[in-house]
């Protein structure tokens, strides 16, 4: 186990007082350099986003009640999926797990009193927040048509929409994400506790470090990638133009150079959380431990070898596509090996079905279609079957949504009473889970069969045979909808009155559970030193516990 | 410089157990913010690969045009800045305050003169009419694929331009701020990581004049 030497360890039920909740003024929030504060501040600020972006997906989806689509009009359709998709990657999905539960426990998870520039923390929640103004000015002035994607030369050339300022905000928040990658590195090498090796880290440490890595690496490329558009809607020079000589393959090229390993930004930190919550839940060390760790590395330098897979149909060259695609295939070597590893965990495990473990296992049950229907898009001739329908859109929402989506929500509620100090209701908090899980597959699921018969994406009209599919999907929409508003009612309310949880409520192993609940300003009052490895459960040893009904 | 303990109060930030964790950790953080600037030029140098593979006639003739005197004597002044900040980061371990604030400075004035000559350089090519869309003009044959040249030249330079002035910037309030004495009583990370940027910066330039300038004089 962990011996931590006098720890500031309050016994069960009380409320730890001072902590870094304390000082109650704005000043104190808006000027904090507390990793935990501005995983909170990052917290709200994502959650504004995400609203947004769900009224523009219900929006969609109530449009698609009707097959002739006679709600609003095919711009206003294309700008709604645009919102959507463009809040929802840069200002949803990328910061959710990172920047605020990776900020909140990271350092607490090293036994650091801070991340390694608090400053610079700080920073990047305002360039985050700047970014996310011009991207509301952008809607604010009438939005922008180009799809997330802003694929030349339409974004450069005839789109006659807010491109700059969306581009600009997607470009000012991708320093933000710069900053969290570096911080992140920096903090894991270089602050760990004494006694904390690299094969003693977390789960969760290992896949923020393998995400910091994609952020740090790729971000600038983005960054380049979108002054370019911005430029060429200036400048008009046209070197996404062909009719000026310039190449749009090779926007697509770089812009897929930095979207896909984003991609795996958008997984790699649910995988981490979900590392965790098997491992707490079932009362075991994961299994194979290294091989798990080293899996998310691997994901993450594949994930930059792979990016041709969504440029089969671009015009690039076949030899490439053949490349790209056997490269692609090889994703689901680590992938797999992160699933089998949960699953042979939790054999002869002493499983608890808390609401935390929920989540995990729909997880891994969602992860594993949507990995799986990536082999499919990654094969050649199969995706020049099923490229740009809604079999796409179902396999990447299976990723996201039912992956990161679900581990964000997982991991919020495993270290809720960490972050407040108090629990959220048990009961309501199941019941959440089971109705995104419900509505996430009734949502999704119909969009691969859609997607299949050849329904193409991003179009609002189709033939009425298609109707029961939408239908249905807009059906699960309103339950997975239900399924995300009832854990922001009960969490408010239980941030007041929920019961108090103590310092450990799951009797988890990890640093973070070692500090008082919430964790004083510099997290220990004693750095503590680790002197054996992570996850030392012993299923035989918890067996009375009852974490699913504390 | 091995006397830590000693020197490891007022300047070690409250996250930090000692100096040497702290330099540790801010000379790390440079580097990887070096390479996100790699990857962020890099699409630039990308675009650059492709279309002079595409087009390597018109760039060579392309890069005819551009001054290669004055993109040589530039080459040859960031290197010699390059050489006092080096000296400045050695001045400031020896906690040699004069010495930092003048090579400080003299790092600054070199980036200053990098920058006039890049002005006349610019200027001069507003005159010979190979600003891309503002005033282009071109007698060879394909106009446009010089044109996208000339874009990707100032692009380049330009981005180089302003990582230049920002690294003149942060010399300036460093010597303002060395008066102090701040950076002379032990607490010299700052300036080797303003160090690290500055030779960054004369490494990209190192790439761009061949590239640029060379490309046409063969």
């Amino acid at each position: 186990m962990i011996s931590a030497t006098e720890i500031d360890i309050q016994t069960g039920g009380e409320f730890a007082r001072p902590n870094y909740l304390s000082e109650h003024s704005v000043r104190s929030w808006l000027l904090t350099t507390d990793h935990k504060r501005i995983g909170i501040l990052y917290l709200f600020t994502i959650l504004f986003f995400f609203a947004i972006a769900s009224v523009a997906a219900a929006l969609m989806r109530i449009e698609l009640l009707y097959p002739t689509g006679g709600l609003m009009t095919s711009e206003t359709y294309n700008k709604l999926f645009t919102i959507h998709g463009t809040l929802m990657v840069w200002f949803f999905l990328i910061p959710s797990i990172p920047a605020v539960l990776g900020n909140f426990v990271l350092p607490m998870m090293l036994g650091a009193r801070d991340v390694a520039f608090p400053k610079l923390n700080l920073t990047s929640w305002y360039l985050f927040v700047l970014g996310g103004a011009f991207a509301t000015w952008s809607l604010i002035r009438g939005g922008v048509d180009t799809g997330w994607t802003f694929y030349t030369p339409y974004s450069t050339t005839y789109a006659n929409s807010h491109v700059i300022s969306m581009a600009a905000g997607v470009f000012v928040a991708g320093f933000a994400t710069i900053i969290t990658g570096i911080n992140f590195i920096v903090t894991t090498h270089k602050m760990r506790a004494p006694g904390l090796t690299w094969f003693r880290l977390p789960l969760f440490v290992w896949s923020l470090y393998a995400t910091s890595l994609m952020m740090v690496l790729a971000t600038p490329v983005l960054a380049m990638t979108l002054g370019l558009i911005s430029l060429e809607r200036i400048w008009g020079v046209g070197i996404f133009d062909p009719n000026l000589g310039g190449d749009p393959i090779l926007f697509q090229h770089m812009f897929w150079f930095y979207s896909h390993p984003a991609v795996y930004i958008m997984i790699l930190p649910g995988m981490g959380v979900v590392s965790e919550l098997i491992a707490c839940f079932s009362r075991k060390r994961v299994y194979g431990y290294g091989w798990v760790a080293c899996a998310s590395m691997a994901i993450a330098i594949l994930g930059f070898l792979v990016w041709g897979h969504h440029m089969f149909v671009s015009s690039q060259s076949v030899y490439a596509g053949m490349i790209f695609s056997a490269l692609s295939f090889l994703v689901a070597v680590p992938s797999g090996v992160k699933v089998f590893n949960w699953t042979a965990t939790l054999r002869k495990g002493s499983i608890h079905f808390a609401t935390p473990m929920l989540y995990a296992l729909g997880f891994i049950g969602l992860f594993v279609i949507g990995g799986l229907t990536g082999l499919f898009l990654a094969t050649l001739s199969v995706d020049v079957h099923v490229h740009d329908t809604y079999f796409i859109i179902a396999h990447f929402h299976y990723i996201m949504v039912g992956g990161m989506v679900t581990g964000f929500m997982g991991g919020l509620h495993y270290w809720w009473p960490k972050i407040t100090g108090r629990l959220y209701p048990e009961l309501w908090g199941k019941l959440a889970a089971l109705a995104t899980f419900l509505g996430f597959n009734l949502t999704f699921f119909p969009l691969f069969v859609l997607g299949y018969l050849g329904q193409p994406r991003r179009y609002h009209v189709y033939p009425p045979e298609f109707q029961v599919f939408h239908v249905l999907s807009t059906a699960g929409a309103s339950i997975l909808g239900v399924g995300y508003v009832m854990p922001l009612i009960y969490f408010i309310w239980s941030a007041k009155h929920g019961r108090v949880a103590g310092p450990n409520p799951w009797r988890a192993t990890g640093l973070e559970w070692q500090t008082s609940s919430p964790p004083p300003t510099h997290n220990f009052k004693v750095t503590p030193v680790v002197t054996s490895d992570p996850y030392n459960y012993s299923p035989e040893k918890d067996a009375d516990l009852d974490l699913a009904s504390i | 410089m091995n006397t830590t303990s000693n020197m490891s109060v007022g300047f070690v930030a409250e996250q930090f157990d000692d100096f040497q964790q702290q330099r540790g950790a801010a000379q790390f953080g440079m580097w990887i913010f070096l390479a996100t600037e790699v990857l962020f030029f890099g699409g630039l140098f990308l675009a650059y690969t492709v279309f002079r593979s595409l087009y390597p006639g018109d760039f060579v003739a392309a890069s005819h045009h551009t001054v290669v005197a004055i993109g040589g004597i530039n080459t040859a002044i960031l290197l010699f800045s390059s050489t006092l900040m080096a000296l400045a980061v050695r001045a400031a371990e020896l906690r040699n305050q004069k010495q930092l604030i003048r090579l400080l400075v003299g790092t600054a004035f070199f980036g200053i003169i990098f920058m006039i000559l890049k002005g006349v350089e610019y200027y001069k090519d507003w005159n010979d009419h190979l600003v891309p869309v503002l005033n282009f003009e071109w007698h060879q044959p394909n106009p446009g694929h010089a044109q996208i040249f000339f874009w990707l030249y100032f692009a380049m330079t330009g981005l180089h331009a302003i990582h230049v002035t920002v690294g003149i910037c942060i010399m300036l309030v460093f010597a303002v701020i060395a008066r102090t004495g701040k950076f002379t009583s032990g607490h010299f990370t700052p300036i080797e990581i303003a160090g690290l940027y500055w030779h960054f910066v004369d490494i990209v330039w190192i790439f761009l004049f061949p590239l640029l300038y060379l490309a046409g004089h063969r």
